[in-house]
């Protein structure tokens, strides 16, 4: 027997597809989920509730109490509103993506599988954007439907910047709500860590830091998501010195510029998607 | 082509001060099923575990094919099938498309999906709910589904975690059932379980684990006679078509070569004590397929594995 015949033929493996393709499958199944399940449908409803108390509030006392001209319409309404639906979009699709798929076993279902943990994570982070971007999308042209019957089709530039900044500002909460969900076993837990952190405990962070310690709160994420609300503001506010108060003191009152806004949001998302990412990959199934 | 291989290399896991696996060194290789036997806590999920990447191991490697699953997890678990404690479907899905969802991250032709999808369901009965959301499934049928989706890409390696659990009587003989059909197509199967009347009715070898240390790792058959305190005897259950007289029973099969003693259980089923080789057993067997009493099958006694299954477990205590 000659010595090639002795080697034992090397095992036919199946033809897989490219971690990408696996990558669609995940976002794919997840927003199916999604739909399937009322978490979608339930931030559906609190988006059109938010639209419908804002249309009902211009319908009733007039648009001119709120805006003379286009841009201040929608600096009054996108600029006061929309962190909070990128927030909720956050909660609900980022809070327990990752802890529930511990708590819920769902993950034992997926990880036996032939794909790498990033797959799934990336996968169902995409499919979180999109969700989140269907509601934010919706909200964007209830907006813009009130502000083209009070103000005619000519949309202010500067509402785009706040679009496209708002969906960074997305981009931003929903690496950070992951970055969390990975850090906990329990999807509770997740959810409301992250609730409190981004409806309470960034914006007094950022009172505390800012008006106390007159320190700019650059490493605040809610900080920087205020590029959102100042790009809708003629001129664009800039930090200034203000004198005021019991004693006449003077403080200063900060104003994130768009560069910095831009740094802050992006930072964020990196750090805390690479951060989540690293979890995940090195998180138990125990 | 090479025959399916796991081994488990030095492996070992541990959690602070408990080491829940110690040293592991186990090859299993070729077309079988393997039971994996121990008491709870003995280590055999976390084994499986660390086989699919669940888990990291402390020291050592998991290889599957020869692939480390730590290392290269989508190249070692391209020809797995794996059920691990019992996963949860999310549950606005069905098992269309839960199971869809496999064959797409496994590369199964479109073409191919959907016939292969609704002939693994009806595998495990469930063809009535293949479209209804899992969410409203009980613990039993989740089990079926999960059971047909680490079968749905026709795995050359199957690793089982107690695939019984939650499932009715019926259930389970299903799952015997489909597990025999398996060991036909060339399968390796390395199933833990709790029921040693399964294992002892499926398996070809078993491997038993306690305190994170494998005992022993052999053929049933092995096993059972050198560990079943019994001075190397075993006993054999054999299945009968028909009734069979006492007199056959004393006369013609006590007497042959190994028989120490045999004795009719029920109707159709006897049990023998014997003691002798592998070869004696392959001829006792020839022996009762001549005397033409309607043999139908031939295994080692559940309660024989039992014996040694306690004596092994006892002697670790």
């Amino acid at each position: 027997m000659s010595n090639s015949s002795l080697k034992a033929d090397p095992i036919v493996l199946p033809n897989l597809p490219s971690s990408i393709a696996q990558i669609g499958v995940m976002t794919k199944y997840e927003l199916l989920n999604y739909f399937r399940s009322r978490r979608f449908f339930i931030l559906l409803i609190i988006d059109l509730i938010i639209s419908s108390i804002f249309t009902a509030l211009v319908a009733y006392y007039g648009v001119s109490s709120f805006a003379t001209a286009a841009l201040g319409f929608y600096s009054f309404w996108w600029g006061n509103s929309i962190t909070l639906v990128v927030i909720l979009s956050g909660i609900f699709f980022g809070g327990d993506a990752i802890s529930g798929e511990f708590q819920n076993k769902t993950g034992y279902f997926l990880v036996g599988n032939p794909l790498r943990r990033s797959s799934i994570y990336v996968g169902k982070w995409i499919a979180a954007l999109t969700a989140s971007l269907i509601i934010l999308a919706i909200y964007a042209a209830i907006a813009i439907g009130n502000g083209i019957y009070y103000f005619g089709a000519n949309l202010p530039y500067q509402f785009g910047e706040s679009l496209i900044f708002s969906v960074l500002y997305l981009i931003a909460v929903l690496g950070f709500t992951f970055f969390f969900s990975s850090l906990f076993k329990s999807s509770s837990m997740s959810i409301l860590v992250t609730a409190i952190l981004f409806l309470f405990a960034f914006s007094l962070i950022q009172v505390i830091v800012s008006t106390l310690a007159q320190q700019e709160p650059w490493f605040i994420i809610t900080y920087g998501s205020g590029i959102i609300g100042n790009v809708l503001t003629d001129p664009y506010p800039t930090t200034q010195t203000v004198r005021g108060g019991f004693r006449e003191d003077t403080s200063r009152v900060f104003a994130v510029s768009i560069p910095e806004g831009i740094a802050i949001l992006v930072g964020y998302f990196v750090v805390t998607a690479v951060l989540g990412l690293l979890l995940f990959e090195r998180k138990e199934f125990t | 082509m090479s025959s399916p291989s796991i081994e488990a290399v030095n492996l070992s896991k541990r959690y602070g001060s408990f080491s829940a696996l110690s040293n592991l060194n186990l090859r299993i290789e070729g077309s079988k099923c393997v039971g994996f036997l121990g008491p709870n806590g003995a280590g055999k999920t976390t084994t499986l575990k660390l086989f699919t990447d669940m888990i990291r191991a402390s020291e050592g490697k998991a290889l599957i094919n020869g692939i480390s699953v730590h290392e290269n997890k989508k190249k070692a678990l391209a020809s797995v099938g794996s059920l691990i404690e019992s996963p949860e479907i999310y549950p606005s899905l069905t098992p269309r498309d839960a199971l869809s969802m496999v064959a797409e991250i496994r590369g199964m032709p479109r073409s191919d999906r959907k016939k292969k999808i609704e002939e693994v369901v009806a595998e495990v009965k469930m063809e009535e709910w293949l479209d209804k959301k899992v969410g409203k499934f009980s613990k039993g049928m989740k089990q079926r589904i999960n059971i047909s989706a680490a079968l749905l890409s026709e795995p050359e390696i199957l690793l089982l975690d107690e695939p019984s659990t939650g499932l009715d009587p019926r259930g389970m003989s299903e799952v015997r059932e489909i597990v025999k059909s398996l060991k036909h197509k060339n399968r390796l199967i390395f199933m833990s379980s709790h029921l040693l009347n399964e294992v002892s009715e499926i398996c070809d070898e078993v491997a038993m684990i306690d305190h994170g240390k494998l005992l022993v790792y052999d053929k049933l058959n092995n096993v059972v006679s050198r560990f079943s305190g019994d001075g190397g005897e075993i006993i054999i259950d054999v299945g009968l078509s028909r009734d069979i007289d006492d007199q056959t029973i004393s006369r013609s099969i006590s007497s042959l070569s190994g028989v120490v003693s045999a004795e009719k259980l029920e109707m159709k089923s006897l049990r023998i004590k014997f003691s002798g080789s592998l070869e004696n057993q392959e001829k006792l067997l020839s022996d009762l397929v001549a005397l033409k009493i309607g043999l139908v099958s031939f295994h080692p006694s559940s309660s024989a594995l039992e014996d040694t299954y306690l004596n092994m477990i006892k002697a670790t205590l």
